[in-house]
């Protein structure tokens, strides 16, 4: 059960004076789909790079499948497939080509390959392009074109960098149901790194956020927004009827809240340190308010995203992120159900 | 590497850069045909042998030989086939793609440079082949057999000539981030080389060992030999030596002879495996330097970091 496919001890690579991953330590289990979150300039492609033996890591090691990312790339680029930000074809060759010539880099018998080709293509909705060369293509058309390229050599693990940039809705949905795919049905286990993350959100098992070369929080999404409750950061919103002046204060009288602030379609924003939910409905009917609408936010990546965004900004100012960090990194040991 | 070196060679035979070139170097060597063949009556009557190598030899009244066309064109051909190479996949996002395939990144070098050695082969042989055509079209004496043992050598010499060009554009390609750069960079070490090494040479050489005043007399023969020396950095130099040795038997010595080694000796032709002697170590000078530029590219290439 507790089987990680991919294995980073002390990750660590500095160009020149910045230093763009700090020992990392991460485990990601096999057949998980796990995404690697941050701003840009976090470290996340420095990461993926360094477990695709791609650049070396200054200090630390790197296992993928039990080899070494650094020392025997061979045989991890054998079993990884990646597709980077902004993939690219050769625009002389059509799509099939392309795939073909992925193929016989990775000696496939040419049975095995033209089948594969026809298949993938299939999959990803490109057999009507198949013929078109690639300089002909789109952006979301060369993504999923990359997708098939990937997949050419059936990997174990896939590393995504980015790969829901530039992509319309339509194609987003259908590249996350792909995704889904490749993880629940082929038992494939998928790294991908992104800043966007209702995709993440949508897409993902466990959640590494990436600031500034650390990994400040990993875990489930609902681990992540527990621990946060748990420190105390609740935020409910509120819509009733009438919404007057009157019933802000009278929240903001109710024990344990630190700030009721108006947001823009009339409704109250209510931080508090505990769960007032129960208080609040109390609130409401002895006063004669009809409560039209209650949310408990904080299962929302954006904003796991941005208190831990806060919260790393607070540790550089103590410079001592590591201690910090210690119980959050706690949860992404658990067990998974 | 054997998809990979496929794939290159299909590339370029497709790409239209080869075929320009193509018909450039066709049209050329068309140019120096009718250029030699007009000439061909007075370099006969100094000497009627190896009438047959003289087309790549004779110079027309304005027009250079095929020989020294190659000489300073060849580079051009390298070049046109190299700078782009890598840096090219680099800015067309396929690189990264490539690099994170099961083959090691050495063979992604190897396989563009054989590949494009491959088709500067084809390419040479082709011209080569059509030059014997016509000229015996033209001129109607069939080629003895040394004669077509040396063209052949010829050719071959021509076509590594080419290819030093070509490794060191891939080097170049490897190196910086832009094909423009490489461009500009093996452009300029071409003309340099094949322009002004000379002068540099004897500048030096010069300087270091001064052939006037009292010491000169004993810094003739070292002056001459560093000058040499000197000159054979560039690939231009050791491909003009080389060609006319092994397209002109008459010629039987490189470097310095004095009158003390010359006196009393018979005039005559060399064997063909005596000149080959002679143009032996150039080969192996401009096959040393192909391999030191190699070098430099693959340590720069192994320890590149490939971001998309």
């Amino acid at each position: 059960m507790s089987n990680p496919i991919i294995q980073t001890q002390v990750l660590t690579k500095r160009y020149d004076d910045v230093t763009a991953v700090d020992k990392l330590n991460l485990e990601i289990q096999e057949g998980e789909v796990f995404g690697l979150l941050g701003p840009n300039g976090a470290g996340k492609t420095t990461t993926t790079l360094m477990l695709l033996g791609l650049t070396e890591p200054t200090i630390g090691t790197a296992f993928i499948d039990g080899h070494d990312c650094a020392r025997d790339p061979l045989a991890v680029k054998r079993i990884v497939g990646y597709l980077p930000d902004s993939v690219g074809f050769y625009p002389e060759l059509t799509g099939r080509e392309n795939l073909r010539f992925t193929g016989r880099l990775n000696g496939l018998e040419p049975a095995i390959c033209e089948r594969r080709i026809n298949e993938l293509l299939e999959r990803v909705g490109m057999t009507y392009a198949a013929d078109r060369k690639a300089g002909t293509y789109s952006r979301g058309m060369k993504q999923r074109l990359g997708i098939a390229d990937v997949l050419m050599k059936d990997p174990k693990v896939i590393i995504m960098d980015e790969p829901t940039l530039g992509i319309d809705p339509e194609g987003m949905r259908e590249l996350i149901a792909l995704i889904r795919e490749l993880s629940d049905k082929d038992g494939r286990t998928i790294l991908i790194s992104s800043h966007q993350l209702y995709q993440v959100q949508q897409i993902c098992d466990r959640v590494g956020i990436f600031v500034k070369g650390k990994l400040i929080a990993c875990g489930r999404i609902e681990e992540l927004g527990r621990q946060l409750q748990n420190e105390g950061n609740y935020i409910l919103e509120l819509q009733t009827a009438p919404a007057d002046e009157r019933l802000r204060t009278l929240l903001a009288e109710l024990p344990g809240v630190r700030a009721v602030t108006v947001d823009k379609d009339g409704g109250f924003e209510v931080e508090s340190k505990q769960d007032i939910r129960h208080e609040i409905t109390m609130l409401l009917a002895q006063n004669g308010y009809t409560l039209l609408q209650l949310r408990q936010r904080g299962g929302d990546l954006d904003e796991i995203y941005r208190k831990y965004f806060e919260k790393a900004g607070e540790q550089h100012e103590h410079s001592d992120a590591q201690k910090q960090s210690g119980p959050i990194r706690g949860i992404f040991r658990k067990k998974r159900e | 590497m054997a998809a990979l070196y496929r794939k290159e060679l299909a590339d370029h035979l497709n790409s239209n850069r080869y075929q320009l070139l193509f018909c450039l170097l066709l049209l050329i060597t068309t140019a120096s045909l009718i250029g030699a063949v007009s000439n061909l009556r007075d370099a006969v009557s100094d000497s009627s042998e190896f009438i047959f190598l003289k087309l790549f030899t004779t110079s027309g009244t304005s027009i250079y030989s095929f020989a020294t066309f190659i000489a300073f064109l060849g580079p051009l051909v390298g070049i046109t086939l190299g700078f782009d190479a890598v840096n090219n996949e680099r800015s067309l996002g396929t690189l990264s793609r490539l690099a994170s395939q099961p083959i090691y990144r050495d063979s992604i070098i190897n396989a563009k440079f054989l590949a494009g050695a491959s088709a500067i082969l084809l390419l040479v042989f082709t011209l080569g082949l059509y030059l014997c055509g016509a000229g015996l079209l033209l001129i109607g004496i069939p080629p003895s057999g040394e004669e077509v043992l040396r063209i052949l050598i010829f050719l071959l010499l021509s076509a590594v000539y080419m290819s030093v060009w070509l490794a060191l554009a891939i080097i170049f390609s490897v190196l910086t981030r832009h094909a423009a750069t490489a461009a500009l960079v093996s452009l300029s070490i071409w003309l340099f080389l094949s322009l002004f090494m000379s002068l540099v040479a004897s500048g030096i050489a010069n300087a270091l060992l001064p052939v006037n005043g009292i010491e000169g007399v004993a810094n003739m023969i070292p002056n001459y030999e560093l000058n040499l020396a000197l000159n054979c950095v560039s690939p231009y130099y050791l491909f003009s030596e080389a060609a006319s040795t092994i397209l002109n038997p008459n010629v039987r010595s490189i470097g310095v002879v004095t009158m003390s080694s010359y006196v009393g000796a018979i005039a005559g032709s060399l064997p063909l495996s005596q000149s080959l002697l002679l143009i032996w170590p150039h080969l192996v000078v401009m096959v040393a330097l192909a391999m030191a530029g190699f070098a430099v590219a693959y340590i720069s290439f192994m320890r590149q970091e490939i971001r998309a």
